[in-house]
């Protein structure tokens, strides 16, 4: 029972004291340790923490205290720093780095009660769409086929946030999302995965990956879930200067609104080929449940869509190529002895870097270098100037588009692995957010011929995130999602 | 006034452009929080931001825009109310991050210009290309250990101005006086301490050679050099040098260059052929730096007088003549000295005295005007018992010697030695007339016709009354005898 609540409901029966904080993080570690074996959502577990936080919510509550996430267990991708607890951004290099500070999302988190259940996987330094990359193995989708054990991946790059909701081991974990890497993972689990606008929620802390896109936002198993994660989460941090100066609305309040008078945007060139029927369907039906609750479905077009994903691979493997520059084995992480400073840096990359990252590494070193420069990263940032217009135009007619969120459900583990461009297909729905900075979420909205789950995308203005709450929220009632993976079923019992 | 190598194929002139990086005075780094202090232990300033450890941000220190933007309004330059930084991007151990960020595309100051003053006593305008913000890198230690080397991230992150100025010097000794002239403004205006043994203050130096009239040719970079005569001698050296390889039929190949000062020659660095790419592209984790016109003029307003400025005042308010007043405004703390002097008193031979026997005072103790045994009050003392006459220059600068000995005042000094000059004209008769009977021989000369003996007179009678005479009596008292 304890696992089958929301935030919203532990929180109220934290308050009504039908239930302690102790209580509600013993059941969530005893999840862990029964299923993460099989799952392998989680780098580090932080138990005897996590305990020590829950007594602390507990007293909290006991004096009448307490935050808006005090007692709540949530999950940490391993890609926010974490105060004396190792922070590996799934790679080697950086497998022994304790961090002496604390990410600000975090310590926001941390400021309003939650309890840190631990860190979990991912595609290394967040470079994949299904946490294959990672040094420490890749998390296993808690969903599998019907009537078939493949395993399946749980997307990435925030697999192991995804699945740790997905499969009852937390009520909601943060993530990433640089080109997807909350919103394909959240279809392919089953959740609810949430993409603030670019400077909504603070980097700082945040291993980067490539800075102008990543954005840290939530998860969980509602859209109020990851409305009351992303009201803690938020706000200005003047340790970011590209975090922005606003204020951070109600955005739970915000699920309530309906849709009634919204003009729902359906962008033309989403249709893409060799798209599965089934997604196909759901997306029509998606628009169908907007259209009875009261919203106006409007055709619009995004004309640069289709070099979204190209621009995506130049501006991200540039920025990352500069970003992980640090990674030398000169003062933390990882350090190869050698007998000169060249085979310091050789050594030590070598043997800390998968080959993802050192792919992505050559790939915006290549487009950054003198001879190459305008041909690739400049062209770049030009295409990705006419694909934040596109969205201002189409934002000048309709207040939210709806798309699919991936082109496909979960895949098997292994699959395209040996195809870079398959694997970057992934994002082909998501990543133009991210060129934009615009919010998105992904909301589960049926199951595919095999059972697995598939989700909608929702994505709004810049900063306009109430909207994006208030779409998904009826889109969720609408779905009436109930499906659970399996697995949930042995701890469930 | 023109420097000319004159080689075996005819002249050559010389063709110099500098890059100065000058750190800013400020509490604290560009984009962190750590201090900016010269000498302090091995990495106890360093920030999490500075060693560029996972997840940290830069955020720029409004404090250092602003010294930027003082500097350029100092050098009489458009200041960019948008400009942008970048990533350099390049490895090196002491680079923390692995790439520097700096204004690379849109610099914070734009076009300026530097006056400068010739010991011919010429003025040149020297034309600034730009000034851009950066953060400096660390320092590699390679003393401490056998094998290793180590790493001091003190001054990573630090910021520095760099100052690029036009091709538009032509000798040496222009590099030079625009190198001290940059210094004095940044002093004045507080913006660099100018100190270059402590590096706070170092030059990349850009030379080429041609002929008249010629276009430029291939330019070599000389690189950190940390002292205006180095950078001075390293100009000849490397103008001599690319000399000698034209004329003797070779190509001067663009390549960064080092002085070494102790064999008064450059070498070859690195060429351009291995020089870094060093991957620019705008640093994703800063916006635009966008400063409003009113904040400029804000800062305008609140200036400090700057050298030109008061160099053109003490010309016009004391009547000092170029050179003099170009020299005393020099440093700050001179020209404030020279005001304490001259107030009230003839600007001129305040000058005078400051320029001639007070500069050799110092010089010869090696003190500076900062720890002067002798304060301005003091000076102007001296400077007023010559202008009431109770002292004759001569004396003066006998009191003036044991003013800076002693540091006593001229007044204390004039009256234990007994000093005061001698204006009783009977006094100075009985002299005269001792003098004439002393010298019969001189005195038949004089009359004779050598009216040059004159001065042998004066000198005598002067010996006699142990310099204090009143020099215009005595003068009046031997015309009279004679």
């Amino acid at each position: 029972m304890t696992l089958e609540l929301t935030i919203a409901g532990a929180r109220d029966a934290l308050r009504a004291k039908t239930l302690s904080a102790r209580e509600l993080t013993d059941a969530h570690l005893a999840a862990i340790e029964q299923l993460d074996p099989q799952l392998n959502a989680f780098i580090t577990v932080t138990a005897d923490a996590a305990r020590a936080q829950a007594d602390a919510a507990d007293a909290a509550i006991g004096r009448g205290e307490g935050g808006p996430l005090t007692g709540i267990p949530i999950a940490i991708k391993d890609l926010f720093c974490t105060k004396g607890v190792r922070t590996t951004a799934a790679s080697r290099i950086l497998e022994p780095f304790i961090p002496p500070y604390e990410s600000t999302v975090t310590s926001q988190l941390l400021r309003d009660g939650a309890v840190f259940l631990g860190k979990t996987n991912l595609d290394e330094f967040a470079m994949g769409s299904s946490t294959m990359t990672s040094a420490f193995g890749p998390t296993i989708n808690p969903w599998q086929r019907t009537g078939d054990d493949t395993r399946l991946v749980p997307g990435g790059s925030s697999g192991g946030s995804a699945a740790a909701v997905a499969a009852g081991m937390a009520l909601g974990s943060t993530g990433t999302d640089t080109g997807g890497s909350i919103r394909q993972p959240a279809s392919f689990c089953g959740i609810v995965g949430m993409k603030p606008t670019y400077g909504r929620c603070s980097r700082f802390g945040v291993v980067a990956f490539a800075s102008s896109l990543d954005q840290p936002g939530p998860f969980a198993r509602t859209v109020e879930d990851t409305a009351i994660l992303l009201g803690s989460m938020a706000g200005h941090d003047p340790k970011d200067s590209t975090s922005m100066d606003r204020p951070v609305p109600d955005f739970a309040a915000a699920c309530r609104r309906g849709v009634r008078g919204l003009r729902i945007g359906v962008p033309r060139e989403y249709r893409a080929d060799g798209m599965p029927a089934e997604i196909e369907r759901l997306w029509q039906q998606g628009l169908d449940w907007l259209r009875d609750a009261g919203a106006e479905i409007v055709d619009v077009s995004l004309p640069h869509t289709k070099y979204g994903l190209a621009t995506y691979y130049i501006v991200a493997p540039a920025e990352a190529s500069s970003n992980l520059a640090r990674y030398d084995g000169v003062r933390f992480g990882l350090r190869v002895p050698a007998n000169d400073l060249t085979d310091l840096y050789e050594g030590t990359r070598a043997a800390g870097f998968g080959a993802e990252v050192r792919r992505r590494i050559l790939i915006g070193t290549y487009v950054l270098s003198a001879g190459y420069y305008d041909a690739y990263y400049l062209k770049a940032q030009k295409v990705r100037a006419l694909i934040l217009k596109d969205f201002t135009d189409a934002f000048g007619r309709v207040d939210a588009l709806l798309t699919p969120t991936a082109p496909s459900a979960a895949f098997g583990l292994g699959e395209n692995m040996d195809d870079p461009l398959k694997m970057y297909l992934n994002d082909v729905f998501t990543v133009p957010a991210n060129i934009a900075g615009v919010p998105g979420i992904s909301v589960p909205a049926g199951l595919d011929a095999d059972g697995l789950p598939l989700g909608l995308q929702v994505i709004s203005r810049h900063f306009d995130e109430e909207t994006v709450f208030a779409v998904g929220q009826v889109l969720e009632d609408a779905a009436g999602f109930t499906a659970k993976p399996a697995i949930r079923a042995k701890v469930l019992s | 006034m023109s420097y000319i190598i004159e080689g075996a194929t005819g002249p050559w002139e010389l063709v110099i452009g500098l890059e100065v990086h000058a750190q800013i005075v400020s509490n604290a780094k560009l984009f962190s929080g750590a201090s900016a202090e010269y000498g302090a232990e091995p990495n106890s300033q360093v920030s999490f931001i500075d060693a560029g450890f996972p997840g940290m941000l830069p955020v720029i220190n409004r404090a250092c825009v602003a010294q930027a933007v003082r500097t350029g309004l100092g050098l009489q330059a458009e200041i960019n109310l948008v400009s942008r930084f970048d990533r350099k991007n390049y490895f090196y151990a002491d680079l923390p991050q692995g790439y520097q960020i700096s204004q690379f595309a849109h610099p914070i100051v734009g076009k300026g210009v530097v006056e400068i003053l010739l010991e011919s006593g010429e003025t040149r305008h020297i034309g600034v290309t730009r000034l851009h913000l950066e953060q400096d890198a660390g320092k590699s230690l390679h003393d401490q250990d056998p094998a290793l080397s180590f790493i001091d991230l003190n001054r990573a992150g630090v910021a520095l101005m760099e100052i690029v100025s036009e091709p538009d010097m032509r000798t040496p000794e222009e590099a030079g006086a625009y190198l001290r002239k940059l210094r004095t403004i940044m002093r004045y205006l507080g913006t660099c301490d100018g100190n270059m043994e402590e590096g706070s203050m170092r030059a990349d130096v850009n030379v080429s050679v041609r002929k008249a009239g010629e276009e430029f040719r291939t330019r070599c970079e000389i690189k950190n050099v940390n002292s205006v005569r180095f950078v001075m001698h390293a100009i000849e050296a490397e103008a001599q040098r690319q000399v000698a390889v034209w004329e003797s039929g070779q190509v001067v190949r663009q390549e960064t260059r080092l002085y070494d000062p102790a064999r008064g020659e450059t070498r070859s660095m690195r060429s351009k052929e291995d020089a870094h790419d060093y991957r620019y592209f705008p640093d994703p984790d800063l916006l635009p730096l966008v400063i409003d016109q009113a904040w400029v003029d804000g800062l305008f307003a609140a200036l400090p007088e700057l050298p030109d400025a008061k160099k053109a005042r003490f010309m016009s308010a004391y009547g000092l003549p170029s050179y003099d007043a170009g020299v005393l405004v020099m440093e700050q703390a001179t020209a404030d000295f020279y005001e304490a002097v001259a107030q009230g008193r003839d600007g001129k031979i305040a000058a005078n005295w400051m320029l001639g026997d007070f500069f050799a005072g110092l010089n010869r103790m090696g003190r500076s005007i900062a720890d002067s045994p002798v304060s301005a009050e003091g000076l102007g003392g001296l400077l007023d018992l010559l202008a009431d006459a109770t002292i004759n220059g001569r004396i003066a600068k006998e009191v003036m010697e044991a003013m800076m000995e002693t540091g006593e005042s001229a007044g204390a000094i004039v009256e234990a030695k007994g000093l005061r000059q001698v204006t009783d004209t009977g006094a100075i008769d009985a002299a005269v007339d001792s003098v004439l009977a002393a010298n019969p021989d001189k005195l038949a000369e004089y009359k004779a016709g050598k009216e040059k003996l004159f001065g042998f007179f004066v000198g005598q009678v002067m010996k006699a009354m142990a310099g204090k005479g009143n020099p215009a009596l005595v003068n009046d008292a031997i015309r009279k005898k004679l």
